[in-house]
């Protein structure tokens, strides 16, 4: 592996110490969990800002317009119909203000409409059309069984998928009562509805887990880079930062009971 | 003009949209691609509403000494640093060489991921509290749901043997065949819901993206 530098070193550093500041949120909310947490909220919103004008403004809006004049407002570049959306977008700012907040109303609209109408056509044929079609393929009668029981291109799991699906359904649709054999049909809908969301939650379960694994081997790898590539110090200083943390929490605790002792008293 | 307009536009551009997805055309295409840039750019400038609300909520938590104020300043800190190193210290504005910047990078691989990475990881263990609350079976359904969750979390499980391979063999099937048909119902309910939803706000029916006058 190769050494690293003292710089990245810093930063690796920075990053154990925000690691363990989250972590220790599983003690209580604590003043390091605060740091963490609003500086991320901060952090995050620059991100966004910076992608989205380099990534978004730049090249939809700006890049369309640069063969322009700023004092003709750009009127005169190749595009000059990509100002509307400027202007709407800009129209969307008197929304700080009580009295022209409803001129907000009118990019809102443009948006809303312009939305909903790609929506309609869009969901329909990908969400709904899609998964019908996908449902209720032919069931393959002739090779029934498959491979076996656990066959998931088997006819018996076909079918399984469109009755369940179908059923799942049905459980949902409220305007025939449940009673006699939708009864039972509904009652199948939940069946299955209840395995999907036990292995969804089995697999966000995991998922989370992995992540955990994942960052306790972030701190593992620092502490090894720290001894073998940086120096043994770094290795103490590591366990310096840990100890702080845990001491002041410690201290914060303490002042608290004091508190809480004086109150009552 | 304050409430109508709005709803006429609502009403045009919705149509619009729906009527040109049926038209095979080239213009068509151009078109739809034409008022979806139009959009992106008017979501990107809401975007400086958010930033703005974030400012200026911090700023009178400090103003007015409000309880924790100083973590205010630790998120405006952020928050600037982050658009002075992405404007690469505001040298450049219209080009991407910010993204490129070595404390923006730094920011983001060092700050941002580790924190966002360990808040996530986090939920392991508020989600394992969840899950012992509700995986105790104590009907026929919440025994299937505890069944489904188990064979999903253990068929990884390298104790488990030859047990572990029919485990793996058992979650594939589960996640393919009744896993699958739930989300389909699931996806046709949600895609059925957006679209009757969309239609409510085309027509005019559901309004409350108007706000209040």
């Amino acid at each position: 592996m190769e050494a690293m530098s003292m710089g990245t070193f810093i930063w690796t550093t920075l990053g154990a110490f925000l690691t363990l500041c989250i972590f220790s949120f599983l003690y209580q909310d604590n003043p390091f969990y605060k740091l963490a947490e609003h500086l991320v909220v901060g952090v995050s919103a620059g991100y966004f800002v910076i992608i989205l004008w380099h990534n978004g403004l730049q090249p939809n809006l700006f890049d369309r317009l640069n063969d322009g004049n700023w004092y003709l407002l750009w009127l005169d570049s190749s595009k000059p119909w990509y100002m509307i959306p400027a202007i709407l977008g800009v129209m969307m700012w008197t929304r700080f203000s009580r009295k022209w907040s409803w001129i907000s109303r009118w990019p809102i609209a443009l948006y809303m409409g312009i939305a909903t109408g790609v929506a309609v056509p869009l969901e329909m044929k990908n969400r709904v059309n899609v998964q019908l079609y996908s449902t209720m393929k032919d069931i393959e009668w002739g090779s029934f069984l498959g491979n076996g029981l656990l066959d998931g291109g088997s006819g018996l799991a076909e079918l399984i998928i469109f009755l369940g699906t179908v059923s799942a359904l049905f459980y949902f649709f409220f305007s025939k009562e449940h009673t006699g054999v939708f009864k039972g049909v509904a009652r199948f809908g939940i069946w299955i509805l209840m395995i999907g969301f036990g292995a969804s939650f089995g697999y966000t379960v995991m998922g989370r887990i992995s992540l955990f694994v994942q960052r306790i081997q972030y701190l593992g790898d620092w502490t090894k880079v720290a001894w073998d590539d940086v120096s043994s110090g770094a290795f103490i200083v590591f366990w310096f930062i840990v100890i702080t943390i845990f001491g002041i929490l410690a201290f914060y605790e303490i002042i608290r009971f004091v508190n809480k002792r004086g109150t009552q008293a | 003009m304050k409430r109508q307009l709005p709803l006429v536009l609502v009403f045009v551009f919705g149509i619009f949209m729906i009527i040109q997805y049926f038209v095979p055309h080239e213009s068509s295409e151009w078109i739809y691609e034409f008022f979806l840039d139009w959009i992106y750019i008017i979501g990107i400038f809401a975007l400086a509403l958010g930033i703005w609300s974030l400012i200026r909520v911090s700023y009178d938590k400090i103003k007015y000494r409000r309880p924790n104020w100083q973590y205010a300043v630790i998120t405006l800190a952020g928050l600037f640093f982050m658009i002075w190193y992405g404007f690469d210290y505001g040298r450049h504005f219209f080009s991407a060489e910010g993204l490129r910047n070595y404390m923006f990078v730094s920011f983001f691989e060092y700050i941002l991921i580790p924190i966002q990475a360990t808040m996530f990881s986090l939920l392991a263990f508020f989600i394992a509290s969840a899950a012992y609350r509700a995986f105790r079976a104590r009907s026929a359904l919440a025994t299937l749901l505890l069944l489904a969750a188990l064979i999903i979390m253990l068929r990884f499980n390298p104790y488990l043997g030859s047990v572990g391979n029919y485990m793996e063999e058992m979650a594939i099937w589960l996640l393919n065949v009744p896993n699958l048909a739930a989300k389909r119902a699931i996806i046709i309910g949600v895609g059925l819901g957006i679209v009757a939803t969309s239609l409510k706000v085309i027509l005019g029916i559901e309004r409350a993206y108007l706000g209040r006058d």
